[in-house]
């Protein structure tokens, strides 16, 4: 048969529909929770006694307004887009990494100690290299953990996962409390090599922010994810898996090598987001700088969609507000941020599917 | 009299879609009425809008002569509509009577539910019916005819009198389907009135008393079984001639014998366990040379399905020999068997055929994706360029390579895994259900594919719960039970009656 005949009977509706499907379901379930969201802020604000207009600006100002408080969204943004990544990796193979918390930790201990290391002089871009495959092997050892028992004994990954979190975190804990520490801190001392340039240093309007070329280090990181999910072979077996197991095996794919590949890989992204706080901010580590980043990373993923375009953004928005509650402290408690934020995951957590839902079952009941 | 069920000038659109235009249906009181059309005809859409689940556009639904047009789901069930849906709706983990009195348990003075009474009230329901299952059973062991049979219960229990049954029959095997026919039959004769939907032409002719036949949203024909044909519902049904392979009184193409060089598939004393260690299939030897179909017969859940499985790799073997054109492949994965010649058919297209997100241009390099990667990197363009001379090759419709697998019809997701097992160069095909759930003209299409390949020297292992489709296809016939083929036979000496005994089990065979 010759392609002449696809000209006959069935005309091929290229493109049109299912591109419009697929950016339909992309932004409307988000936009409709992040309304929801904004509507339950109004009351909130209300119930404070405050305008929520008024509120708005000053977070907007505070934030995307000026300089210094852009870079703030920007440095909380990387941390964010890294664990954001990371869930969204695992979950594009169907698996539920819970363990962020730890894989970032554990990264960032093995930057600090790769740069503790290293020789006062080590050339930044080797610094760089060698401080972030440290932190990628250490997320990604965390990572492999529970990979290993899932594919070997079946055990469940969400709760190896959340498990491994307060095993790994004691762990550096007692590291750093009982042989690291600088006396009276509960942190490492500064590194030699590899401290990455601040934005400030290329644009000084972004003096006392602790922006970073760790961000520019997340971009990367998120078009390679976009790549590999979308482009590479491994990608194609990876979301198959995902989706449809069983179908994977049937064509010649092996689950457990996949599950296995997944959560290494996706603890080696957590992992390198230690390099943010560590190379780029402080310059040692320090017990507890992860606290809440590896958690908030799932709503990143969540609100994202799995996509890293989408988790940018969102570890972008998650960013803001988090910024944004200092900016408003004067106005309402900066805690109100806390609750949009859990305002904002509940309501995509059930928008999301909801709209889905409801945009799909009009689709398919066209064509039942 | 009035009918028991009218629909007049039914619309219902989707968008851009218009499932129903104008549809009608009458059904008189104590009838059995087959509504009959192709997949997309819109009979589900029809049923759904009788059973409450959705509101018509326009027209209207009368109910023993009530208007109902509009009403809800609980309103149908008080009216005493009952449908039988084609994907069981059971709690595997609960006992038959537990299943049946979900939602409206009797309770004993406190709020336990009364097991006791809950059981007799199924058995009395049981024998009045001639459904016979055992109360205490749990629903996870139930055979597929059990489980269907609960399912009518179900609605039965709820006091519906008008049923409707959505393809009742797709997964049963034949004793299994005469068991259902006679209960039918026995509760058309207490006064029910049966609505059934179905592709199989010759269930309609044997069982109904009354045809409406559905095409592409409208209401083509409604005529009295007595005065009509098969061949003539299926042009109704299609809007042209089809021939009937899968007819009742067709026979079997003649074919020249073509035996040709090569070895094929071979299987030596073949045992398998299931996944809960019991033994489903032992000691089976058999060989498919070039150039033939060997097709298997039998009621399903006779080790058929763990067969293909250990065939295809996805289940181990417990010993015994797989091997294809003399080579050894019992301990290859998947992949490698591929590589080795292998295609395979899956019986359940949307478990394991299809990964039902992909676009279909991805799904046609399911298993073969590692010829479309270069250097780790999928190729877009080719997998594109395969996909468009795939879609001409095999008709899929809509002919959009990037439309989600999930969109399309039954049929037509089965021609994208046709269109990939038989697409690419194979020396082995195993072929299980390949038409299940299809439309007659898709049938037709998958058959002839089928001929094909055996035609230009492909081995073909056809594994069908349908008894005309291996009659028509075969060259040799197996019959499997308990996980022994029961018998090997030349299709020209089998029929349905003689198969029939072996499947049951009454006759044992020469192949043991």
């Amino acid at each position: 048969m010759s392609v002449s005949s696809l000209a006959g009977g069935a005309q091929p509706t290229f493109a049109a529909t299912p591109w419009r499907e697929r950016a339909e379901e992309a932004l409307i379930p988000p936009l409709v929770a992040l309304l929801v969201a904004l509507i339950c802020g109004d009351l909130l604000i209300l119930s404070y006694g405050q305008s929520p207009a008024a509120v708005y600006r000053l977070l907007l100002e505070g934030t995307w307004g000026n300089a210094y408080g852009f870079g703030q969204v920007l440095y909380k943004a990387t941390t964010l887009a890294f664990t954001g990544l990371a869930v969204s990796f695992g979950l594009r193979a169907g698996l539920f990494n819970i363990g962020g918390e730890s894989q970032l930790a554990a990264g960032g201990f093995a930057a600090a100690l790769t740069g503790l290391a290293l020789p006062l002089g080590t050339p930044l871009i080797i610094a760089l290299i060698l401080c972030m495959i440290a932190a990628g092997c250490a997320g990604g050892v965390v990572g492999a953990v529970p990979a290993y028992l899932k594919t070997r004994f079946g055990a469940h990954e969400v709760i190896v996962t959340i498990m491994l979190n307060f095993i790994v975190l004691a762990l550096l804990n007692w590291f750093i409390a009982g042989h690291l520490h600088v006396p009276e801190t509960l942190h490492t001392p500064e590194i030699h090599a590899g401290i990455l340039p601040r934005l400030a240093d290329i644009n000084p309007r972004f003096h006392g922010s602790a922006a970073n070329l760790a961000l520019i280090v997340a971009l990367i990181v998120a078009s390679g994810v976009w790549f590999y999910l979308f482009r590479a072979r491994g990608g194609y077996e990876l979301r198959a898996v995902g989706l449809q197991p069983e179908a994977a095996e049937y064509g010649g794919i092996s689950v457990g090598r996949v599950w296995m590949k997944a959560l290494t890989l996706s603890g080696m992204i957590a992992g390198m987001g230690g390099i943010n706080y560590v190379l780029g901010y402080k310059h040692y580590y320090e017990d507890g700088f992860a606290s809440g980043a590896g958690f908030l990373g799932i709503a990143v993923a969540l609100v994202g969609r799995n996509h890293p375009l989408g988790v940018l953004l969102a570890a972008f928005f998650f960013a803001t507000l988090s910024q944004g509650g200092l900016a408003i402290h004067a106005f309402v408690p900066k805690q109100m941020m806390d609750v949009l934020q859990g305002v904002v995951i509940i309501a995509v957590a059930t928008a999301v599917p909801e709209v889905r839902r409801v945009l799909r079952s009009a689709r398919k009941r066209g064509d039942a | 009299m009035t009918p028991a069920i009218r629909m007049v000038g039914i619309d219902k659109s989707f968008g851009a879609i218009r499932a129903n235009r104008g549809a009608s249906l009458e059904v008189m009181p104590g009838e059995i009425h087959a509504l009959v059309g192709e997949n997309g005809a819109g009979k589900s859409t029809l049923m759904r809008i009788l059973g409450g689940l959705m509101k018509p556009d326009a027209g209207r639904v009368e109910v023993n002569g009530r208007d109902v047009t509009g009403w809800s789901t609980s309103d149908a069930i008080a009216a005493g509509i009952g449908i039988v849906h084609q994907h069981f709706m059971l709690v595997p983990t609960l006992t038959v009577a537990e299943n049946l009195v979900l939602g409206c348990e009797p309770k004993t003075r406190i709020v336990v539910l009364d097991y006791k009474r809950a059981a007799d009230d199924v058995r009395k329901l049981s024998n009045e019916t001639g459904l016979v299952v055992a109360p205490d059973r749990l629903v996870s062991d139930l055979s597929v005819g059990e489980a269907q049979r609960v399912e009518i219960l179900k609605v039965l229990f709820r006091g519906a009198k008008i049923l409707v049954l959505d393809e009742p029959t797709a997964v049963l095997s034949p004793p299994e389907v005469h068991e259902l026919w006679a209960v039918l039959r026995r509760l058309r004769d207490n006064g029910a009135t049966i609505v059934l939907i179905t592709h199989r032409l010759d269930e309609v002719v044997e069982l109904s008393d009354t045809i409406t036949v559905m095409r592409a949203g409208q209401t083509v024909e409604r005529i009295k079984t007595s005065e009509t044909t098969p061949a003539e519902i299926a042009r109704a049904m299609v809007g042209r001639e089809v021939s009937l392979s899968a007819g009742k009184r067709v026979q079997p193409v003649q074919r020249p014998a073509s035996p040709q060089p090569g070895q094929g598939l071979e299987v030596r004393s073949l045992t398998i366990n299931s996944s809960r260690g019991i033994r489903v299939v032992e000691g089976v030897s058999f060989g498919v040379k070039p150039g033939e179909v060997l097709g298997i017969a039998g009621v399903e859940g006779n080790g058929q399905t763990e067969l293909v499985e250990a065939l295809a790799g996805l289940r181990p073997v417990l010993s015994g020999d797989i091997l294809i054109d003399g080579v050894d492949i019992t301990r290859r994965p998947v992949a490698a068997r591929h590589d080795t010649g292998l295609s395979h058919i899956p019986e359940d297209r949307h478990r394991r055929g299809l990964i039902l997100e992909y676009t279909v241009a991805d799904n046609l390099i399911l298993g073969v994706q590692k010829y479309f990667a270069k250097r780790g990197v999928i190729e877009k363009d080719r997998v594109m360029e395969n996909a468009i001379q795939e879609i001409s090759a095999f008709d899929i419709r809509p002919a959009n390579p990037i439309l989600a697998a999930r969109a399309l019809s039954g049929g037509n997701q089965q021609k994208v895994v046709i269109a990939r097992e038989m697409g690419r160069d194979f020396s082995v095909l195993l072929a299980s259900q390949p038409t299940r759930g299809v439309d007659v003209g898709a049938i037709e299409f998958i058959h002839q594919q089928l001929l094909e390949a055996r035609s230009k020297g492909k081995a073909i292992l056809l594994v069908s719960a349908e008894l005309n489709e291996v009659l028509a296809l075969s060259d040799r016939v197996a019959v499997m039970y308990r996980g022994k083929f029961a018998v090997v036979m030349p299709a020209a000496e089998a029929s349905e009656e003689v198969l029939g005994e072996y499947m049951i089990g009454t006759k044992k065979g020469n192949a043991a």
